[in-house]
């Protein structure tokens, strides 16, 4: 083999090497460039357990964070939007006294999908009820067959919304459990918000996790369970 | 005299020709004259109107403000003719199943494509979404819902 040949196996074998390390930056970092990439499954299904015991009573945390993480303007007029609410409730014969946060309870049965005349109103793999505001025609079916009194419709045209949560006038809307938080693998602004960590957010699906733990362990209730709707968030002493 | 050459009379009487020699007074040369300065005329008259469409044919109808710009998702071209396809099949993708693809969405189309200026695609008449929209007279509805502002502005202006 003479020098020339040598020279140019080299020269390919340099040439290959820098390819090879100029690329593959490229193809490691797809994924993480490329965001979630895969459709949600039903393997996963989020929920919430609220524990009424250690949350505290006139604390509106969840509900502030709630309302600035999805651009809402924290009116309790019966037009604004509102997507989580604190509410007291009391035992009258024996005067012990609650205070819990209710919004969208994420039903494994809803009934807002089951009305809804468009299928806007429906419910993702992983357990979240949204409304698919490029679908909704702003009928409100969903509003009254909902039990919990959790969805809201937008009367005024919005302006300045969080890129990240869509809104607009003559739609329904209600809590997404922060849906565009989840995707990126972080907690709702809720459960992250809460002083008391009385929010406990995770997969029920998953025997492992923190919630399906607690839930096996302690008790807990689900919101009008007589309905048969499973809701995906539970209540502790309730 | 038949009525034939009764005609021709009348024909001779009214004629533009006729007329011009009155007014010329009389002389055939003068006439021609002004024939031909009329024609001119005319021509003249007709490519000055032509001079707006051909100005018009020439310069951009609308001056864009593409942003920070660089390279997109695909070629320009098809872009213009597309980007409504990519939005809507990418919208389902997202909210029915969670396939948040960040290069193909439109908060990324936002990210390039809102002016250095004022941080928005809608802001202004020569704004990247309603430049080309307001020329072609389609309305979109996509901003009644959606921000129109890149995300590190609106999160700068919302820090409190």
């Amino acid at each position: 083999m003479n020098d020339t040949q040598n020279q140019r196996r080299s020269f390919l074998k340099t040439s290959l090497g820098v390819a090879a390390v100029a690329i593959a930056p490229g193809f490691l970092l797809f994924d993480v460039a490329h965001g979630h990439s895969e459709a949600v499954s039903a393997k996963v299904r989020w929920g919430m357990l609220i524990n009424t015991e250690s949350c505290a009573d006139g604390c509106n945390d969840c509900v502030n964070a709630c309302n600035k993480e999805n651009g809402l303007s924290g009116g309790t007029l019966p037009t604004d939007s509102q997507w989580m609410r604190k509410i007291e409730i009391k035992d009258i014969s024996g005067g012990h006294s609650l205070s819990l946060p209710m919004m969208c309870q994420h039903c494994e049965h809803p009934p807002c999908v089951d009305v809804c005349p468009t299928g806007a109103s429906f419910k993702r793999a992983d357990g979240i009820v949204l409304v698919d505001r490029h679908l909704c025609i702003g009928c409100r079916y969903c509003m009254m067959a909902c039990p919990y009194k959790a969805r809201s419709f937008v009367h005024e045209p919005l302006h300045d919304q969080n890129p990240d949560v869509p809104r607009g006038r003559g739609t329904v809307e209600a809590c997404s459990m922060c849906v565009h938080r989840i995707d990126k693998g972080q907690q709702p602004a809720c459960a992250e918000a809460c002083s008391n960590k009385s929010i406990l957010f995770g997969n029920l699906n998953d025997p492992d996790s923190e919630i399906a733990k607690k839930i096996r362990t302690v008790a807990s209730a689900q919101v009008r369970s007589d309905l048969g709707l499973n809701p995906g968030i539970r209540y502790q002493g309730l | 005299m038949n009525l034939q050459s009764d005609q021709s009379a009348v024909l001779r009487t009214y004629s533009p020709v006729t007329c011009l020699q009155g007014i010329a007074g009389g002389s055939l040369r003068y006439d021609l004259v002004i024939r031909v300065l009329a024609r001119v005329a005319m021509v003249l008259a007709l490519l000055w109107l032509c001079i707006p469409a051909v100005w018009a044919a020439q310069t951009t109808p609308y001056k864009l403000d593409i942003g920070r710009g660089g390279e997109c998702v695909k070629d320009p071209q098809w872009m213009r003719q597309n980007h409504m396809h990519l939005l809507k099949h990418q919208r389902d993708e997202v909210v029915h199943k969670g396939i948040r693809d960040d290069k193909i969405s439109l908060k990324n189309c936002i990210e390039c494509h809102a002016s250095t200026k004022d941080d928005s695609v809608i802001a202004r008449n020569d704004s990247f979404c309603v430049a080309c929209h307001r020329y072609e007279a389609v309305k979109i509805d996509c901003f009644d819902c959606h921000s129109g502002t890149r995300k590190s502005a609106w999160l700068q202006r919302n820090a409190k």
